[in-house]
């Protein structure tokens, strides 16, 4: 079963792969690391027990802190399915974007989610199922022009498109 | 209804004479930077679009975070960057030795100027708002695309209003500024939005306090910072040699806001922002029960001459505690020089500090001053989160040079007022 994985308001990316382990350039290496600082990781530690399926819901402002696209990387090559967060920070949006990681952006309703909840996330229709609660969450789609990034798997491909 | 000024160098940069909040758009950019982090991915991006570099004079690489290098792997990224640097015949990379932290280096390279946007491959990139420039942080695959495209697309920013007036008080100083406003905000109160400074206050504020305050527009979540120009804007090119033509911009009266922000400069004490997010701020004066192990002065918020003046001042002639390792790092060659010519190295290592040469080290706990378990910082760099400088459990406390200095003095978080009485 797919695990959801739950954080706070405010994860920052020195959390979600501190700045010692920048100087990795193989992102499976890299992934080793991932969420490491995290207050979370003292209890279970998520890189070596995420399985390719879960999900990471957080808070406020996920992904605040510096521009480092190592750090949405690191999630995507976790196997992340889709990243569910009340907001997220601007640069690791365009960031998980651009690198083709899904997330959706959905407001205080995350706080239905909670640790251990069984989700079912179609991101063509943007629905969040939680199963064990019967509940139903809509979210809002991408704009359009956003979408077309999404939908070429990510900024270079699109940018090549282009041309 | 009138445009900011984030806006209005957007629709020129897009070619359009009207742009709004929320509107998504392609901007040309003026300068496309990366550091020796960052930039190896964007290169691996940026190769794999398989066309030529859009203009090898506005590409900016240096080579500053985890160099000179610290290790094995951090030399191979050094490398990587330093043979594509040449191999493209980039104009603007920047070697060890002619080296800065990037965002003190730009604008006295004379690089940045009025109305530019300006693209980096670091989140604090927004620093040359301070120019009234649009610059703001990007990942390394938006790097990579633009320096294939010399483009960037844009979500126009709706914006916050910091209406500054009166005048900073002795030792108080942008990092006070800056910091004031994040404990007001929060480090999301500004997300997705630019911070637009104002007001009658402006002019009370020198330039590298300018730097400084838009340096941190970030840590409030924010897109940038930009500030008006005035006669010091426009000294300060002068100074850094910049010739081409600008175009500056200034809002519009009837500009939209989503919120304005009031701050009477001549109301701010020195504050420290608590572990371990930036808005846990609090006077300085309250933080004696918090001994104190080191003491970093530098980085691209706070490495300016200014900010080592600043630390002089209150250095000269006394012994920094000997519990506390005092790190101090100006943040280019050129500062480092005038610093050595005003006799400022020789006060910091007669007060018992040690002085680097330019690198963002112990900013982000790369390198040159990391934190065991336990241990605590004064430091007047940007962030405080977990385990920023070092050790999941060691702490980070935010300051100004000033505060800092103080604290060194002492061996605990003191206002700077207390150590000149």
């Amino acid at each position: 079963m797919s695990k959801v994985w739950r954080y706070g308001d405010h994860v920052d990316t020195d959390v979600i792969i501190p700045a010692r382990y920048l100087n990795i350039s193989d992102p499976q290496e890299l992934a080793e690391h991932a969420m490491e600082d995290s207050k979370e990781n003292l209890q279970v530690n998520f890189a070596a027990t995420v399985q390719p399926g879960d999900y990471v819901v957080a808070g406020k402002n996920f992904g605040c802190g510096s521009s480092r696209e190592h750090a949405p990387l690191v999630l995507k090559v976790k196997g992340i399915k889709c990243l569910i967060a009340d907001s997220f920070a601007r640069i690791f949006y365009r960031n998980a974007i651009n690198i083709g990681l899904p997330m959706l952006e959905i407001g205080p309703e995350v706080e239905k989610i909670e640790a251990g909840d069984e989700l079912d996330v179609d991101l063509a229709k943007g629905t969040i199922r939680i199963i064990n609660k019967g509940l139903t969450i809509q979210t809002k789609p991408l704009p359009e022009f956003i979408q077309k990034i999404a939908d070429a798997g990510g900024l270079i491909n699109y940018v090549k498109g282009e041309h | 209804m009138g445009m900011t000024m984030t806006e209005k160098i957007l629709a020129a940069h897009a070619g359009r004479d009207k742009v709004s909040a929320g509107d998504l758009l392609v901007a040309q950019v003026d300068l496309v930077m990366a550091n020796d982090i960052t930039g190896p991915p964007a290169i691996a991006e940026f190769e794999k679009i398989g066309r030529p570099v859009f203009d090898r004079t506005k590409i900016v690489l240096v080579p500053d975070h985890f160099s000179p290098c610290k290790d094995i792997k951090s030399a191979t990224m050094c490398k990587r960057m330093r043979d594509f640097a040449r191999e493209q015949k980039i104009v603007n990379y920047f070697e060890v030795g002619k080296m800065g932290i990037e965002h003190a280096l730009l604008p006295d390279k004379g690089l940045i100027a009025p109305g530019e946007i300006i693209i980096g491959a670091d989140s604090h990139t927004c620093t040359y708002g301070a120019l009234n420039a649009l610059s703001t942080g990007m990942g390394s695959t938006d790097i990579g695309a633009a320096m294939a495209s010399g483009s960037s697309w844009f979500k126009v920013p709706q914006a916050i209003k910091v209406n500054l007036t009166g005048k900073l008080p002795k030792f108080v100083t942008g990092k006070d500024v800056i910091l004031t406003l994040i404990g007001k905000i929060g480090v999301d109160g500004a997300r997705y939005q630019s911070l637009e400074f104002g007001g009658p206050g402006v002019g009370e504020l020198g330039m590298a306090d300018r730097l400084t305050i838009c340096n941190m527009a970030i840590e409030a979540g924010g897109k940038n910072g930009i500030f008006p120009v005035d006669e010091k804007t426009l000294a300060f090119l002068k100074e850094r040699g910049v010739t081409r033509p600008f175009k500056s911009v200034e809002a519009d009266d009837d500009a939209q806001y989503s919120r304005v922000v009031d701050i009477d400069l001549s109301k701010l004490v020195p504050v420290v922002a608590y572990p371990h997010l930036p808005e846990n701020v609090h006077p300085a004066k309250e933080g004696r029960e918090i001994k104190v192990d080191q003491v970093v002065i530098g980085s691209c918020t706070n490495g300016r001459l200014e900010d080592l003046a600043a630390a002089a001042e209150l250095l000269k002639g006394h012994r920094v505690q000997d519990s506390v390792r005092t790190i101090i790092i100006p943040a280019t060659q050129e500062i480092y020089k005038e610093a050595m010519r005003r006799g400022y190295i020789d006060i910091f290592i007669d007060a018992g500090a040690a002085v680097s040469t330019p690198t963002c080290g112990p900013c982000l706990g790369g390198y040159m001053g990391i934190l065991a378990a336990g241990e605590r910082a004064v430091s007047t760099t940007n962030r405080n989160f977990r385990g920023r400088m070092g050790h999941v459990d060691s702490e980070v406390y935010l300051a100004s040079p000033y505060t800092a200095a103080a604290s060194a003095l002492t061996g605990y978080i003191t206002n700077p007022e207390e150590v000149v009485k």
